[in-house]
């Protein structure tokens, strides 16, 4: 019945501006207004223009001034911090050609509305003007190019000697977390022994990997340079840490990278922000299915102390009982363990030592 | 072909026609030289497919909006329950939530028909087929069968792609772009099945249809001018629908073998995109594809795809500036060098979507070099209209108000490109809502407003009547206040980081302080999408029962406007006329009226003629 009711209105209401439509157009008719070229409407759609310039781009600059603490995450990394000063140096090199053209856009369409009996200026080109033109816009944009350029090379280029190494692997829809334990060297890993109780699909032949450990947090300490190793095991995920400034893809059969230095821990964030519940977080940033939007990973700077001390408390993969029984099992059955740990070598993903194949230009820049 | 090149009415349903013509027409009937099925449905006539490619375009482009909406409902209210859609949505709605993989499809599909349907097909399809033998002066286009082809090969990838809507697992989902490994399989998304099948089988039909359309184009532009149309009389409109052309011809099969190629890992066990693979129990057997070539082969379409959407939009804004400016465009040459510019660096830009995704970084550094270019040329471009409304005499038709919406539209959504396109900037942006309104606004409303003054300034050669001029304001005002209500605080999300094709945000807590702006945006969304209906309304009932049009409304100088009031088969119903001059002859100095049409020669204008052409006249 009120579905009803309301289909009634809304056909009442086209009817009333099919109505008022139709008035329209007979009153434009009898003033004479219907066939004129350039009636009134011309100078209200100028006025318009005007209007349209000054109170949008106030409500523009309010609304923009209005959230603008809301649109700042805060930063806690070292390139974090040189991104931001460039994103906004270049907003407001950008804000600067936009209120200039904008302006002159509708200051123009106003001030050079028709008029009866004016006549415009027939004005075809003028070549100084475009190279002036051409050579400005060229000579901003290459200054913006070569900062961009700078800091991506610093950015992307390899990480220091020293870097805490984790890896952060993308799977539909959580994200698992492996640390490369004492001796510092993330085991082999191969898709193929991933099961229930290996999720990772840790290769145990290869001695490296009995010390690494799962996490269910990242945890990173200030003030030193992290490595994060990325891996995706079905389809691709996007490592997004907002706060960090980190964004890079995690690619089945591809393993990518990113490094950067944590500033600040989750403590000092609590407090400097007022919100004792405040988390640095990791999203997935590249649409991966039904769970994407949840994909969601805690990361916890600590003070270097406290990170020493959280990685000496993590069990290795050798103290999993589970993991251990059924490697075992699976090596007495297949052999896998002993002689056919070479086919498993063969086609394992991450390496021991040497850089994989796609980043190698990476590691030499 | 002969027989069908007098006069007739071209109109759909009743358009009017003028006596003299209507009278060839019923003499046609008696001689059944043209059934209404060819006249109408399998038309060979470059004007009848123009239309047939604009009304499939308008539903489409419903289509899109009704998607946009629904999932503008989801993002604006995630705690509402939206059992009221169920009529619409059936089993999609899940204990009055929208189900997340029916999210996905929303914007896959969203993006998918305004891309691909809408506003390549929509806007390209539509202007070029009318415009250009019009404007260039030929009876019709190089092959007419060809051209007909093209509107049902889309007309096919059409029925394809909207029946895919309707299937049980839900049509494609993966975005899109179609990234594989999410698109090749199906038990990522369940999308990815038949949903994802017949997408590519109907882009696979689509891409035929726009290398047939632009093939058609490119022969027309070349060898079918008129007499005395070089190259550099050319209207700026057809510059920018055979460069377009010749962007749709090398770029569109680049996509039919990255999908040729998905459809083989998908169906046929090859490892082209995907390796290393465990998923649903399962460790897969391919090996060493990789997933990063895809999107290498997808943005070498996609990226020029952008171009293909946005250049003809700059041409007819250029055209329809000049024309109610009542000015020549400013810098005729400096606009043809900047299309070309803006053409030839879209083939070497395509990686700057890929900064992100585990490409090479030194590769990263030469994208940003020349994505940072092309905003040179499309600077060029503003500054060139920007110079073309000063010291103008105004006229303010809808179409010249959607003229210079596009403009403030263009900058303002071409600006953040400066942002994005650096690599540095985009570790942070990629993928987030200021990527998403970034090409909302330059490539997505721009390319809508240009349909949309082309639509209100050619009507009158299409259809024979005017339409409504106060419905056209209305249109343009809440359009042009709706964009801008959506997409400028669409940045202040973006900025804030928040990812785009999220369901919902409240899971995590940085994303946490724009619920009330992503409110305002769905309300802003809704509205404006509305307001299209006042267009559609003006444009149906406009058809039927609008003023009737003269030859020539807008005292425009081009080509198309010295035919009858609506041109029949053949275009002019005597001589093709010649061309003699430029085609922005306006408010030129020592000529009585202010406008001066191509086919006139310099001879019949002694007092108007610059130093140069005086030698001309003789």
């Amino acid at each position: 019945m009120t579905s009803l009711t309301i289909l009634l209105v809304l056909v009442l209401l086209l009817v009333v501006f099919g109505l008022l439509f139709r008035l329209q157009i007979l009153t434009a008719i009898f003033s004479g207004s219907y066939v004129r070229q350039i009636g009134t409407s011309n100078r209200v759609n100028a006025v318009l223009m005007l209007v349209f310039m000054v109170v949008g781009g106030a409500a523009f600059f309010w609304s923009f001034a209005d959230n603008f603490d809301k649109m700042n995450p805060p930063i806690a990394s070292i390139h974090g911090h040189a991104m931001e000063r460039m994103f906004w140096t270049t907003m407001i090199v950008i804000g600067i050609a936009f209120v200039l053209t904008q302006v002159l856009l509708f200051v123009y369409s106003y001030k050079y509305q028709y008029k009866e009996g004016r006549r415009a200026y027939f004005f075809s080109h003028n070549n100084k003007i475009e190279v002036i033109w051409t050579i400005i816009p060229a000579i901003v944009m290459a200054s913006l190019i070569f900062a961009g350029w700078k800091a991506w090379t610093r950015i992307t280029g390899p990480a220091p000697k020293d870097a805490i190494v984790l890896e952060v692997m993308g799977k539909q829809f959580n994200w698992l977390v492996r640390y490369p334990g004492r001796d510092m060297k993330l085991g082999v890993v191969n898709y193929r022994l991933i099961d229930a109780s290996n999720e990772f699909g840790f290769d145990l032949s290869d001695k490296a990997s009995m010390d690494d450990f799962t996490a269910s947090e990242i945890h990173v300490p200030k003030g030193h340079p992290v490595l994060i190793k990325i891996r995706s095991r079905d389809v691709l995920h996007a490592v997004y840490m907002p706060h960090f400034r980190v964004q890079m893809y995690a690619v089945p059969g591809m393993p990518t990278r990113f490094w950067f230095t944590p500033t600040t821990t989750t403590d000092e964030m609590r407090a400097k922000l007022g919100n004792p519940k405040f988390n640095y977080e990791l999203a997935c940033n590249q649409i991966c299915g039904k769970g994407h939007f949840a994909m969601k990973l805690n990361i916890v700077v600590d003070e270097p102390d406290d990170y020493v001390a959280w990685f000496a408390a993590q069990s290795p993969v050798s103290k999993n009982a589970d993991l251990m029984a059924s490697y075992k099992q699976m090596s007495q059955q297949t052999g896998l363990g002993k002689g056919g740990s070479q086919g498993a070598k063969a086609n394992a993903i991450e390496e021991t030592g040497e850089t994989p194949a796609p980043l190698a230009a990476q590691a030499s820049m | 072909m002969s027989s069908n090149a007098g006069p007739t009415t071209a109109g759909i349903g009743t358009a009017p026609v003028p006596h003299t013509e209507h009278d060839d027409h019923l003499h046609d009937h008696e001689h059944h030289d043209q059934h209404w099925l060819w006249k109408y449905v399998f038309s060979q006539d470059h004007k009848m497919i123009a239309r047939q490619f604009l009304i499939t375009g308008m539903l489409w482009a419903i289509i899109g909006g009704v998607l946009s909406s629904l999932f503008r409902l989801q993002l604006g209210w995630p705690e509402a329950t939206l059992d009221w859609l169920q009529p619409l949505l059936g089993k999609w709605i899940e204990g009055g939530k929208l189900n997340p993989e029916f999210y996905l499809a929303l914007v896959t599909m969203h993006g998918t028909i305004m891309v691909f349907f809408v506003l390549t097909a929509g806007l390209s399809g539509t202007f070029s087929n009318f415009l250009i033998p019009l404007q260039v002066g030929a009876r019709d286009m190089a092959s007419g069968f060809m051209n007909m082809l093209s509107y049902w090969f889309f007309f096919l990838s059409s029925v394809i792609m909207f029946c895919s809507l309707f299937l049980e697992t839900g049509p494609a989902s993966a975005g899109w772009t179609i990234y594989p490994p999410l698109s090749a399989l199906p038990q990522a998304i369940p999308g990815s099945g038949m949903g994802m099948t017949m997408w590519l089988v109907s882009m696979v039909f689509f891409i035929v249809s726009q290398l047939l359309g632009g093939v058609n184009y490119v022969t027309t532009v070349i060898n079918l001018r008129t007499r005395g149309m070089s190259m550099s009389k050319l209207p700026l409109t057809i510059w920018a629908f055979f460069l377009t052309a010749i962007l749709g011809i090398l770029s569109f099969p680049v996509l039919f073998s990255a999908a040729l190629l998905l459809v083989f890992d998908r169906s046929f066990g090859t490892s082209f995109f995907l390796s290393d693979i465990y998923i649903a129990g399962q460790a897969l057997h391919n090996q060493g594809g990789s997933p990063v070539l895809f999107q290498h082969l997808f943005w070498f379409l996609g990226h020029p795809e952008v171009y293909i959407v946005i250049m003809p939009a700059m041409g007819m804004v250029s055209e329809i500036l000049a024309t109610n400016a009542r000015k020549p465009i400013f810098g005729y040459r400096a606009m043809i060098g900047s299309l070309i510019g803006i053409s030839l660096l879209s083939f070497v830009v395509w990686a700057h979507h890929m900064f992100v995704t585990g490409m090479n970084p030194f590769l990263g550094s030469v994208f940003m070099f020349l994505t940072l270019i092309i905003a040179v040329p499309s600077g060029v471009k503003v500054f060139n209209w920007l110079a073309t409304l000063w010291r103008g005499n105004i006229r303010f038709t809808a179409a010249m108000l959607f003229a210079i919406g596009f403009v403030s539209l263009f900058i303002s959504g071409g600006l953040t490109g400066i942002i994005l396109g650096n690599a540095t900037l985009d570790i942070q942006m990629h993928n987030t809502y200021f990527v998403v309104a970034h090409f909302h606004l330059v490539m997505g409303s721009s390319a809508f407003f240009g349909l949309f003054a082309g639509v209100y300034h050619w009507f009158p050669k299409m259809f024979g009547r005017m339409m409504d001029e106060k419905l056209g304001y209305i249109h343009f005002w809440l359009t042009f206040i709706g964009v801008y209500l959506v997409f400028m605080p669409m940045h202040y999300v973006g900025i804030a980081g928040f990812p785009r094709r999220y369901y919902s945000w409240t899971g995590f807590d940085a994303f946490s302080q724009f619920a009330d702006l992503n409110k305002f945006i769905s309300i802003a969304a809704i509205l404006a999408f509305f307001a299209q209906f006042v267009f559609i309304f003006n444009f149906f009932y406009s058809i039927f029962r609008g003023r009737r049009a003269t030859e020539n409304p807008w005292n425009s100088t081009t080509l198309e406007w010295t035919t009858p009031i609506v041109p029949g088969h053949g275009n002019w119903p005597g001589e093709i006329p010649a061309v003699y001059r430029w085609p922005y002859d306006y408010s030129k100095p020592g000529s009585e009226v202010d406008f001066i049409p191509q086919n006139v020669p310099y001879s019949q204008t002694p007092s108007s003629n610059l130093p140069y052409e005086r030698e001309l006249a003789e």
